[in-house]
């Protein structure tokens, strides 16, 4: 039987304001334990939530971005459930009326666009961690986290391969970041993925039952374990078996999903409007606004990268990836008027350098300033791409410009017709042998010819004139 | 000196007459003395009281004294106070040292006011006799056989026997008023949001009231300059200007319409209360006031509307007490969920347990839409009722209570008639609208009975007004019960 894949994904973006949601403690991660909990994330008696407004901001950027709809009343509920690192015994976040609502998010699978629906994105609350290592039978509790806001960005069960997921998990990565509400760090928690998956036959038209695979906090864990649980399905469906709604985990060292709870252990929660908050109320006027401050989305910029620099989709796509990267991409296109080529050495060259060196492109020690004098001097000549990788060698070791580092090494390219000449003379008297080959209809004789005339230049002689010269010489 | 209000204390203090030492230790002498009949504090800590006083002495000679600097007061339990054992007069929290204090008592430090103790009250604020703290009942001053009421029996019971001057207390379905009418004192919740609920134990948010209670209108009066305004710690806190309470006290009630619930004067009323109530309206009739009937039809819709909203969101409220971080923990438990069930199971009374399973019953799934969305409906039409109510009418008169105190014991085995004391007041708390707790005589038992005053939105000033005026005519205020 042929089975089809569906798939939607929970995803939980912390958002990068400096206090946490309810109260005036500090979101920086790392710290002691303990040490950013205030009297509010410790849950002492008669403490009260109060809503920090920037979470607001950041959410109503996300459903602009999204193309959602803004609920301008906002609730916020109490979900109930006791643990140790949930100091309430309830988590404050949003049932009814959640501040995002239908939005969609565009993703390229392959060359194909598919477009994602997003059901909900709501704002809630973080916890805390719950430490079962170093405690000996016992469990430490940390509550930096805790209070910590969260966007629970939730999509409806719209990608249909595991690679769909991961191109929807990296978009809303994209955008989350490029929009300056997250950190994106996925190491320390920032962007954290739940996966709903279930398999169906070909045709079908109802869903199977899903078993949600909780915390993924890489794009590699998230494929791996999409991988894993759909072909763990379809096995246990073709064994005669049926799939139970679940909620597993999955472990990194075995490759495998385990369960963590059954449907008959799934909690009731008990929502109910949390009446320490006041409903939070959007103005007509704080939407404009935000709309106003919003940039330009890596969809729209993707678009115009194509019209404006000539790029091709696909490398639109890649420069747009991240907006640092975006940034630079048109600062050097723009300077050089050369975008093709631009986009080449970032795709080529610059990204193979930072990922050697593991890093981001901003932190690249060569600004785009200087990487425009490179590209400038490929593009008019005064390079060959040899050259110029030389010359890129030199740009990142030195805070020196392209036209320096070619002055001080003397690496101009040769493009001197009768100093090109000589040379070629030269070659042509030293390697009577290769000449003999050539005029007797060795095309190849003529390469090596060339490469002794290269190799006379110390490689500045431009190849494409050695070669024209070298044939006038010997026709 | 022990039977001074707030108003001549302050002008003893004043003039010198006393110091804010000897006025401390005046009462910690009566509280060590009578206290132990009336269990009417928690806790008392003569030290750190007389060192507040010292301070509040030293504030006064250096010339910056408020007019309450040096004037003492009672705590009820439930505001947090730092330093202070703050149990909300339950087992669980009988652990709990405050690290931070509640708005209202930051309130009254600031003011330079002397913290005698810590009030009795019913655990958690649930009850209406005071009978379910875990430190044991609080008597009646007046009858040491009878209820103060609750939850805020201590703080009433305490300016009844003179034990403190004012004191704190809060109010959800009735807390101050019943213990008030109760006790032969006055006290007053004003509307809700006036007073912060930072650092109040939460019980239910969207009903908890803060408020005094003191011997006069003009005391309360006096009291809510202090412990009401803005408070940007609590979401629910009203933005508005400071005011002084004080500000009509003294206006002539000519041309004051008095509206009378007719469901209030109705079947269930005790008829010596009834009596008590209907002279009390003739008292204001001859200060000028004219009286309309009003309709409050959905009164006894509150009962049941109350005992969903209140323990479903008390449900959640009580949830961070699971000994994981601080109060009571089990000392032996096998793993975590016996740890929260053997913690929760000792550290909370019976009445407690009864409204979280409440609570927990009502927002269950399949039950949330038939109670909590019902009984917030019901709520909505209670605050309609009150608001045509008003369109005819400055202050809603009536009684607190459909009986004066009944028997410690009477009817603390049976739940439903214990909430049926509170039909008059539950109503107020579930439209968050200010009301108060006036003396206006004696039941034929001896006990005292109070006259409640409701007022519209911030018609607190008004309310005062009212009862100010009525205690220029009376003198049931002034009694004090024989100890």
């Amino acid at each position: 039987m042929k089975w089809e894949v569906v798939i939607g994904l929970e995803v939980h973006v912390q958002l990068n304001t400096v206090s946490k949601i309810f109260s005036g403690a500090s979101t920086a991660f790392g710290a002691e334990p303990n040490t950013q909990a205030s009297l509010v994330e410790l849950a002492l008696p008669g403490v009260l939530p109060v809503m920090n407004k920037a979470v607001v901001d950041k959410a109503i950027r996300l459903g602009l971005a999204l193309d959602a709809d803004i609920n301008q009343k906002n609730v916020f509920a109490r979900k109930n459930y006791f643990y140790p690192d949930l100091p309430k015994g309830y988590q404050i976040s949003q049932m009814d009326l959640p501040i995002v609502e239908h939005g969609k998010l565009a993703i390229l699978v392959g060359d194909e666009e598919k477009v994602i629906r997003v059901t909900r994105a709501h704002m809630e609350e973080d916890a805390g961690k719950s430490l079962h290592e170093d405690f000996h039978g016992m469990t430490g509790i940390d509550l930096n986290r805790a209070g910590t806001p969260l966007l629970e960005v939730v999509s409806e069960p719209d990608m249909r391969s595991p690679e769909e997921a991961v191109a929807y998990a990296k978009a809303l990565h994209t955008l989350v970041t490029w929009l300056g509400i997250c950190d994106g760090n996925m190491q320390e928690g920032s962007f954290r993925v739940d996966a709903n998956v279930s398999v169906r036959p070909f045709g079908q038209a109802e869903f199977g039952t899903r078993r949600e695979i909780k915390n993924l906090n890489s794009f590699r864990f998230l494929e791996q374990a999409i991988k894993y649980e759909i072909q763990w399905q379809i096995d246990t469906i073709e064994d005669g078996g049926k799939i139970q709604q679940a909620t597993v985990l999955f472990d990194p060292d075995s490759g495998e999903t385990r369960m963590m709870r059954s449907k008959e252990d799934a909690h009731d929660y008990r929502y109910f409007p949390d009446p320490d908050l006041l409903p939070v109320r959007i103005s007509d006027e704080q939407i404009a606004r935000i709309r106003s401050e919003m940039p330009e989305l890596p969809g729209q910029m993707k678009a115009r990268f194509v019209e404006q620099f000539g790029v091709s989709a696909y490398d639109a796509a890649l420069l747009t990836s991240s907006l640092a990267l975006a940034q630079y991409f048109e600062a050097v296109a723009t300077a050089t008027g050369q975008g093709k080529l631009a986009a080449n050495w970032l795709g080529g060259e610059v990204a193979a350098r930072l990922n050697r060196e593991g890093l981001d492109i901003a932190d690249c020690p060569i600004p785009a300033e200087r990487l425009s004098g490179l590209i400038a001097r490929v593009a008019d000549g005064t390079l060959s791409n040899k050259l110029a990788k030389q010359v890129f060698d030199a740009l990142w070791e030195s805070d020196l410009s392209a036209d320096a580092i070619i002055e001080r090494d003397g690496l101009k390219q040769v493009s001197d017709v009768s100093a090109i000449e000589k040379m070629v003379e030269e070659a042509i008297a030293a390697n009577p042998k290769a000449v003999e080959e050539f005029r007797a209809g060795k095309e190849k004789a003529l390469n090596a010819l060339a490469g002794q005339v290269m190799k006379a230049s110390k490689g500045k002689a431009n190849p494409a004139q050695v070669q024209e010269i070298l044939k006038q010489k010997l026709a | 000196m022990i039977n001074a209000t707030l108003k001549q204390l302050s002008a003893q203090l004043a003039a010198g007459q006393v110091s804010a030492v000897e006025l401390a230790a005046a009462y910690l002498d009566r509280i060590a003395l009578l206290n132990p009949q009336l269990n009417a504090f928690i806790t008392v800590d003569r030290a750190k009281t007389l060192a507040e006083a010292a301070a509040a002495d030293a504030r006064r000679a250096a010339g910056n004294a408020t007019a309450l600097t040096g004037v003492p007061i009672a705590h009820k339990d439930i505001f947090c106070q730092q330093g202070w054992k703050t149990s909300c007069g339950s087992k669980m929290l009988d652990n709990f040292i405050s690290p931070y204090s509640a708005h209202v008592v930051e309130q009254c430090a600031a003011a330079g006011m002397v913290t005698l103790g810590r009030a009795n009250m019913d655990e958690f604020a649930m009850g209406s006799s005071n009978e379910n703290s875990f430190y044991g009942a609080v008597k009646n001053p007046w009858d040491l056989n009878a209820i103060p009421g609750g939850s805020s029996g201590g703080s009433a019971a305490a300016v009844a026997a003179r034990l403190a001057p004012a004191a704190t207390a809060t109010d959800t379905g009735g807390s101050i008023r019943p213990p008030a009418s109760h006790c032969g004192v006055t006290g007053i919740k004003p509307t809700y949001g006036a007073v912060s609920r930072f650092g109040m134990v939460g019980y239910a948010s969207s009903l908890d009231h803060g408020g005094p209670i003191a011997q006069t209108a003009e005391d309360c009066a006096l009291m809510l300059n202090v412990m009401a305004g803005f408070d940007e710690r609590d979401s629910t806190s009203l933005e508005r200007a400071k005011e002084d309470y004080t500000r009509e006290l003294d206006q002539p009630l000519a041309g004051l319409r008095v509206g009378l619930p007719r469901e209030y004067f109705a079947e269930g009323l005790a008829s010596d209360v009834g009596r008590i109530i209907d002279s009390a309206v003739a008292e204001l009739k001859k200060l000028g006031a004219e009286v309309v009937e009003v309709s409050l039809p959905n009164t006894q819709l509150s009962i049941p509307a109350y005992y969903v909203i209140a323990p479903a969101e008390a449900s959640a409220n009580l949830s961070r007490f699971d000994g994981v971080r601080y109060g009571h923990r089990a000392s032996e438990y096998k793993d975590l969920v016996d740890m929260y069930e053997k913690t929760r199971a000792e550290g909370f009374g019976s009445e407690v347990k009864r409204r979280i399973m409440v609570g927990t019953y009502v927002l269950s799934h399949g039950y949330y839409d038939a109670y909590y969305i019902k009984a917030q409906k019901i709520r909505r039409l209670i605050a309609d009722d009150f608001k045509a109510a008003f369109a005819g009418c400055d202050v809603i008169l009536g009684p607190v209570a459909p009986t004066a105190a009944f028997n410690l014991g009477e009817k603390s085995g049976d739940p439903v008639q214990m909430y049926l004391s509170d039909i008059y007041t539950l109503s107020v708390n579930l439209a968050g609208l200010p009301a108060m707790s006036v003396p206006a005589g004696f039941a034929d038992n001896g006990r005292p009975v109070g006259l409640q005053i409701i007022g519209n939105y911030f018609a607190e000033a008004k309310m005062l007004n009212v009862a100010h005026q009525f205690q220029q005519a009376t003198d049931w205020h002034t009694r004090a019960p024989a100890l």
